[in-house]
């Protein structure tokens, strides 16, 4: 059923429960033509713009918990394509255009909300990287503005500007395109458009194993039985190695608890995102009011889904030397999710060492922004064999080759 | 918080120590090594959900290396030993 004003009117006077299922039941059927692994924005948009754009129907997605359970139910929904790097730049911005359109494409509010992402440098130094990153990102086509002190402060009043402030403010940029969307809204957007078009939705359905016919995957075991395909696609975000070594390789990948919070909810107080590559604290305000806040990667590798204490104060003090005016919040929820870091921090997008299996991973702290884009590209694999041009530079060769896309010491920031 | 006993210090806080990576040979004879054996030494990682042999550093203490084997689903500490 499509969701319309008129919609809405009609079931809220007459039956509220006739909605139906956003997305239909589904059960495994022994073969597909391709096989999407893990229920998070990656894996449903890739099955959308599979059937989408390339007519391809017979696809099922697995998902071992529930859609969106991952990362992408986890993240601070920042979205924004403010990266150094030409190929970065065309890649996030392909993302952040199809987010623009999104909501009408599928049907589905995904509230997206473009109200600015800004940096904060805080010292002269600082403010000489950020003019030379910004000039790279406006040769890139992407729009961007620096801000002087001044501009800065009327932009973001409640900023520490005391004297005698650990992080003085110096300026920053600003990105007015980027800003949030709705991360549940973009699982459930993507999985309900893609039923629509004929996609099996599986959720409670763990991958166990790959079955090989030589050097090429032909199906999977999983915990609803065997089932066969022609392509595979993984997209397991944290748990990419893991699933890498059952199919016999490994990857240039550490995966990382990254932990965020919430305050309690407060008065529209903080109208844009804002971020502060020093100490690494990044904060917006929900539609509820709460402030939604995190920082940096716990410090070693994990698979816990809980973030540690001590990131946690780190991740709080940051905060506080920046708005210290939220000083006597109370916090509500602390969480995290396991992200797969890329040596480069950039993702991995194109063929696995295996035939038969495409990988889409190591988007690590900054791959909620580019849901749409990581999708459409591993559609077009599975679809074609070969890349489209915009995620070439981001095969798995590259760390043969050497040309790595290093957006940690490019951009500076994640997420 | 993890309390990790340094083989030389005893039990100490987690934030002094530093996590320096998976232990690893470096292929030898350079001029040999392929670019493919050369890009797994540099980037590739067993990064295992469960027992993870690992590196560290005492950073903020005596300073030394180890090598700590810690489950990495549920943090427990396994074993830590100095450096063979
Ligand atoms: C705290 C936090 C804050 C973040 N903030 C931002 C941000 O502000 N902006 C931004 O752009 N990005 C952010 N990110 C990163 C972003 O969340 C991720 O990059 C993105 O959601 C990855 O999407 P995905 O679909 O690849 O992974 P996921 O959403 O994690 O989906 C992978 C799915 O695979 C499933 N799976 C795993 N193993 C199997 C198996 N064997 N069989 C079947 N299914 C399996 C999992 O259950 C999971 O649902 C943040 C991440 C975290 C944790
Ligand atoms: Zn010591």
């Amino acid at each position: 059923m499509r969701y319309s004003a008129f919609n809405l009117i009609r079931h809220g006077l007459g039956n509220p429960l006739g909605w139906g299922p956003a997305w239909k039941p589904a059960s495994l059927k022994p073969s597909y033509d391709a096989i999407i692994i893990g229920g998070g924005g990656h894996g449903l948009a890739s099955a959308y713009y599979l059937a989408k754009n390339h007519g391809i129907r017979r696809v099922a997605v697995l998902e071992r918990g529930w859609i969106g359970g991952g990362n992408t139910g986890r993240n601070t929904t920042i979205v924004r394509s403010n990266y150094f790097f030409g190929e970065s730049a065309r890649l996030y911005d392909h993302a952040l255009k199809l987010y623009e359109g999104l909501s009408e494409d599928l049907n589905y509010n995904i509230m997206l909300s473009q109200r600015g992402v800004i940096n904060i440098a805080h010292s002269e130094h600082e403010m000489e990287l950020m003019t030379r990153s910004v000039n790279a990102m406006l040769l890139n086509g992407i729009d961007v503005e620096l801000l002087d002190r001044k501009q800065l402060l009327a932009e973001v009043p409640l900023a520490n500007d005391a004297p005698d402030a650990r992080f003085p403010l110096h300026g920053g940029f600003v990105q007015r395109r980027g800003g949030v969307a709705r991360h549940d809204a973009v699982a459930w957007g993507y999985a309900r458009a893609a039923s629509q078009l004929g996609v099996d939705i599986i959720q409670n359905c763990e991958v166990t194993g790959f079955i090989r016919d030589q050097n090429r995957i032909t199906g999977l075991e999983t915990t609803h039985g065997r089932v066969s395909a022609g392509v595979f696609g993984l997209a397991v975000a944290g748990h990419s190695s893991v699933m890498a070594a059952k199919a016999g390789f490994d990857l240039p990948l550490q995966s990382y608890a990254l932990q965020a919070m919430v305050s309690e909810p407060l008065k529209p107080i903080l109208h844009n995102v804002v971020m502060s590559g020093r100490t690494h604290a990044y904060v917006s305000q929900s539609d509820k009011g709460e402030l939604v806040f995190g920082a940096g990667l716990d410090l070693y590798p994990s698979y816990a889904q809980r973030g540690n204490l001590p990131t946690a104060q780190e991740i709080i003090a940051g905060l506080l030397e920046i708005f210290p005016a939220f000083r006597r919040l109370k916090m509500l929820r602390q969480w995290a999710g396991i992200v797969d870091v890329c040596w480069d921090y950039s993702p991995i997008i194109g063929p696995a060492p295996v035939d038969g299996l495409y990988l889409n991973c190591g988007w690590g702290t900054g791959g909620f922004k580019a849901i749409p884009a990581g999708g459409w590209l591993l559609a077009h694999l599975l679809a074609h064999g070969k890349h489209d041009p915009l995620s070439a530079p981001f095969d798995l060769t590259r760390f043969q080759t050497g040309a790595l896309i290093d957006e940690a010491a490019g951009a500076g920031i994640a997420h | 918080m993890l309390i990790i006993p340094c083989p030389w210090c005893g039990p100490r806080a987690e934030q002094e120590f530093h996590f320096a990576g998976e232990p690893k040979a470096r292929p030898v004879p350079a001029e040999q090594v392929s670019d493919q054996t050369w890009a797994h030494y540099l980037y590739h990682r067993s990064n295992e959900k469960g027992a993870h042999r690992e590196l560290w550093s005492h950073a903020h203490g005596c300073g030394r290396w180890f090598v700590m084997e810690r489950d990495t689903h549920t943090h427990q500490i396994l074993s830590t030993k100095a450096p063979a």
